[in-house]
């Protein structure tokens, strides 16, 4: 039995869903986009850009909430959101 | 098309319509402060809706010099230490233009101190974005005057033993009418104040905290650009309205950030182009 009980507004409330764009040929790996995203989407990945950087990938991009806290922390303009649409808020998700 | 459709279809970074892209990947370090405050004031200049014909960018010299190189305005880089005065004779000309000084702590307030002072003196309607990266930094690394005591530079190898300059004081005694600090980090409360602070009738200052991740960060053994962010992270306390004497900087201490003046002063006679242009001091 759950003891979280529903909020009788959630059938209101909209959860919004974003994609993350990287372009990693502009990446210089400076881990800011990893460390403040607030829900964990971002981690370093292994592979190498043509600077020899490891730019970040995407590992759980069903948690993106278009925050775009990434977007403008980002100090070489290399990774932005874009809104995919909302969808319905649930408990624990 | 609706917001949403707008909002999904992919056309590069928002930020791009405002950069020259052909100078992109710019060249300051990976870790570097003042890529995030150049988007901070990109998302200011797209907030405040101004008229981009009318929106001039000076710039000095230095790390931060490069701004003007970047940003896709009408914008001037020129003299080591002479942002300030070249952007008083644009303000003098073209009152109506809105001018943004965006420059490192050795240009104006080391090497232009004294225009610096003069410009907050006689209130002339200017937004200045100082990055304080406590170092000069494109040089190599040499002590500046922002540089706490006891830090390690290349020509304070034995550690600064010269007390700095604390900015929001030093431009509250000379007469800015509104003077903020925040770090790099604090990247909404930072759009939020440049909007203030362009739309605020005489000489505005906004200093940004910005962690130098080659020089300053290396030399006193602080790892990498990322490491003093999450320094910035803890070690910094929101107190608006502080009195600008305890706004100190320490070396490895606490760093308070806010709003510190905001008040009504006469600007220079004509020429503020501000809302209140036509008042007589």
């Amino acid at each position: 039995m759950s003891l979280v009980r529903t909020p009788y507004d959630i059938k209101k409330i909209k959860v919004p869903r974003g994609e993350v764009h990287i372009v990693k040929e502009r990446c210089k790996g400076c881990g800011f986009c990893i460390e403040y995203c607030p829900n964990g989407v971002l981690a370093l990945s292994d592979e190498y850009n043509e600077k020899g950087y490891h730019p970040p990938k995407v590992v759980s991009p069903e948690k993106c909430l278009s925050c775009a806290l990434c977007e403008v922390l980002c100090p070489d303009f290399a990774i932005w959101i874009t809104l995919q649409g909302e969808v319905e808020a649930k408990i624990g998700g | 098309m609706n917001t949403l459709e707008s909002m999904t279809k992919q056309d590069g970074h928002p930020i791009e319509p405002l950069l020259r892209m052909d100078r992109i990947p710019h060249i300051w370090c990976p870790g570097c402060g003042i890529g995030t405050t150049l988007n901070a004031f990109v998302a200011a200049v797209n907030k405040l809706d101004v008229d981009r014909d009318k929106l001039c960018v000076v710039s000095g010299i230095g790390c931060t010099g490069r701004v003007a190189g970047y940003i896709k305005l009408d914008s001037f880089h020129v003299l080591h230490g002479r942002a300030i005065p070249f952007a008083t004779g644009i303000k003098l000309s073209h009152p109506e233009l809105n001018v943004v000084v965006f420059s490192g702590d050795g240009d104006l307030v080391s090497i232009g101190g004294n225009h610096f002072l003069h410009a907050a003196r006689r209130n002339i309607n200017l937004t200045v974005i100082l990055v304080n990266n406590f170092i000069y930094a494109m040089t190599g690394g040499q002590v500046a005057p922002t540089t706490p005591v006891t830090a390690y530079t290349t020509t304070s190898p034995f550690g600064n033993f010269e007390p700095p300059s604390n900015i929001p004081q030093l431009a509250e005694a000379a007469g800015a009418v509104y003077v903020a600090r925040w770090t790099a980090l604090h990247i909404r409360r930072l759009t939020k104040s440049i909007v203030e602070a362009f739309r605020k009738p005489g000489f505005a200052v906004v200093e940004v905290v910005s962690p130098c991740s080659m020089y300053y960060s290396r030399l006193n053994r602080m790892g990498e650009g990322i490491d003093m962010m999450k320094f910035y992270h803890k070690n910094s306390v929101i107190k608006h309205g502080e009195p600008t004497e305890n706004l100190d900087i320490k070396f490895q201490k606490q760093i308070i950030v806010g709003k510190f003046v905001d008040r009504e002063r006469p600007a220079i006679l004509g020429s503020s182009g501000g809302p209140d242009a036509e008042a007589e001091p």
